[in-house]
């Protein structure tokens, strides 16, 4: 472990990007199984999964994000926030 | 549309993920952790969870106040840079010689600028705009007008924008060229013989055989623009005061001049996230216009 000290983990930070991982994984083994045809959606844009992931990612950094600098440092009701909005982007975009 | 897209083909790209993972993931995810840890030096870490995003997000913080300070210098400098350069290179792009050796002497010409590393450019400029040695400070004070980089802000603002806009639309110009070179010349004898004006051809042939192009030249000139470092940081320092302080020099000046790489690393996050979704929105809106015109 002391080769990955000056990366200094810790616990929250690991288990953040085992789910990303987790997810990645999941679309790779997805993608394999059951190959899709990209879906025209209510933007108006083709996505596929990957891009649905993509969305869903980086728009939740931006809800945690905007919910701490605007409203406080209680993240809780952003992460359900960002569990509804990966949920509509998945279903709709 | 109906057939299912093959994605077996991402397993011949795993050796450039390895590489990726080394340079880029890995890294990342370093700067990840540090951003929700304080450090005192000697690779000693403590958790302060997400205490430095409160500060980085509260303009009421130094952290928050400087950060959104150097953001906004930020975007402004990209803006006026995409606002000169890609009408600009198109405008060089639509004069450019079509065929025989001026188009090889002006594609040498217009390269060059581009092929001088980064600081270098700094110096060059950092000299050229000196008002006591160099050629553009001097004249431009001997003509009566002020300017002096060091000292007033909109004279430091000119010369990197300047110095940007020299370094960089040959760049713009020589991507919307290859774009014009693609039209074939029948389109051109169409819009002839329909009477077109210059105005209409630009309109509806040049423009749209140019899109593609533009939308990796926007792209590419916004990114760099955005993530700006090396130029002004040589000829102003991020000077006078703050005021040519972007994004990436106050990192600098964070990580490596107060190593609090904590507080650092959570203002790389953030600005990292700005970047990607500028980039995504640009992106698709390029793609879904291009999409339009067919």
């Amino acid at each position: 472990m002391d080769h990955f000290a000056w990366m200094a983990w810790t616990w929250p930070t690991a288990a953040f990007f085992a789910g990303i991982a987790v997810a990645l994984a999941t679309m790779t083994v997805l993608a394999v199984r059951r190959p899709e045809t990209p879906r025209h959606g209510i933007l108006g844009l083709d996505t596929t999964r990957g891009d649905r992931l993509f969305l869903s990612l980086l728009g939740s950094a931006f809800i945690h994000l905007g919910w701490l600098g605007l409203v406080g440092p209680d993240l809780t009701v952003a992460s359900i926030l960002s569990l509804l909005y990966a949920a509509a982007v998945f279903r709709w975009v | 549309m109906d057939k299912p897209l093959n994605q077996k083909a991402w397993l011949f790209v795993l050796p450039v993920l390895l590489i990726v993972a080394f340079s880029a993931l890995i890294p990342l995810m370093t700067v990840v952790n540090y951003s929700v840890q304080d450090t005192f030096g000697n690779n000693q870490f403590f958790w302060n969870g997400i205490g430095w995003y409160i500060d980085l997000l509260d303009p009421t913080t130094d952290l928050g106040g400087r950060f959104l300070d150097a953001l906004w210098r930020n975007l402004l400098f990209s803006a006026i840079i995409l606002a000169i350069e890609v009408p600009l290179g198109i405008a060089v792009a639509l004069s450019m010689p079509r065929d025989g050796w001026r188009v090889a002497a002006t594609l040498v010409v217009l390269a060059l600028p581009m092929l001088i590393p980064w600081n270098v450019v700094g110096t060059i400029w950092q000299i050229f705009a000196r008002e006591d040695i160099g050629l553009l400070g001097y004249v431009v004070n001997r003509l009566g007008i002020p300017y002096n980089y060091t000292a007033d802000t909109l004279s430091a603002w000119i010369t990197i924008v300047v110095m940007d806009v020299w370094h960089w639309t040959s760049l713009v110009a020589l991507l919307c060229y290859a774009g014009l070179r693609s039209i074939p010349d029948a389109f051109y004898q169409a819009a002839r013989i329909d009477g077109a004006s210059r105005w209409a051809v630009f309109m509806n042939i040049q423009l749209p055989k140019m899109n593609r192009v533009l939308l990796i030249a926007v792209l590419l000139r916004f990114m760099d623009s955005f993530m700006i470092y090396t130029e002004p940081f040589v000829v102003t320092g991020g000077g006078p005061g703050n005021s040519t302080t972007f994004v990436s020099i106050d990192l600098v000046k964070l990580a490596l001049g107060q190593f609090d790489l904590g507080k650092a690393a959570a203002m790389s996050i953030v600005y990292n996230l700005i970047i990607l979704a500028i980039c995504w929105v640009f992106y698709t809106v390029m793609t879904r216009l291009d999409a339009r015109r067919g």
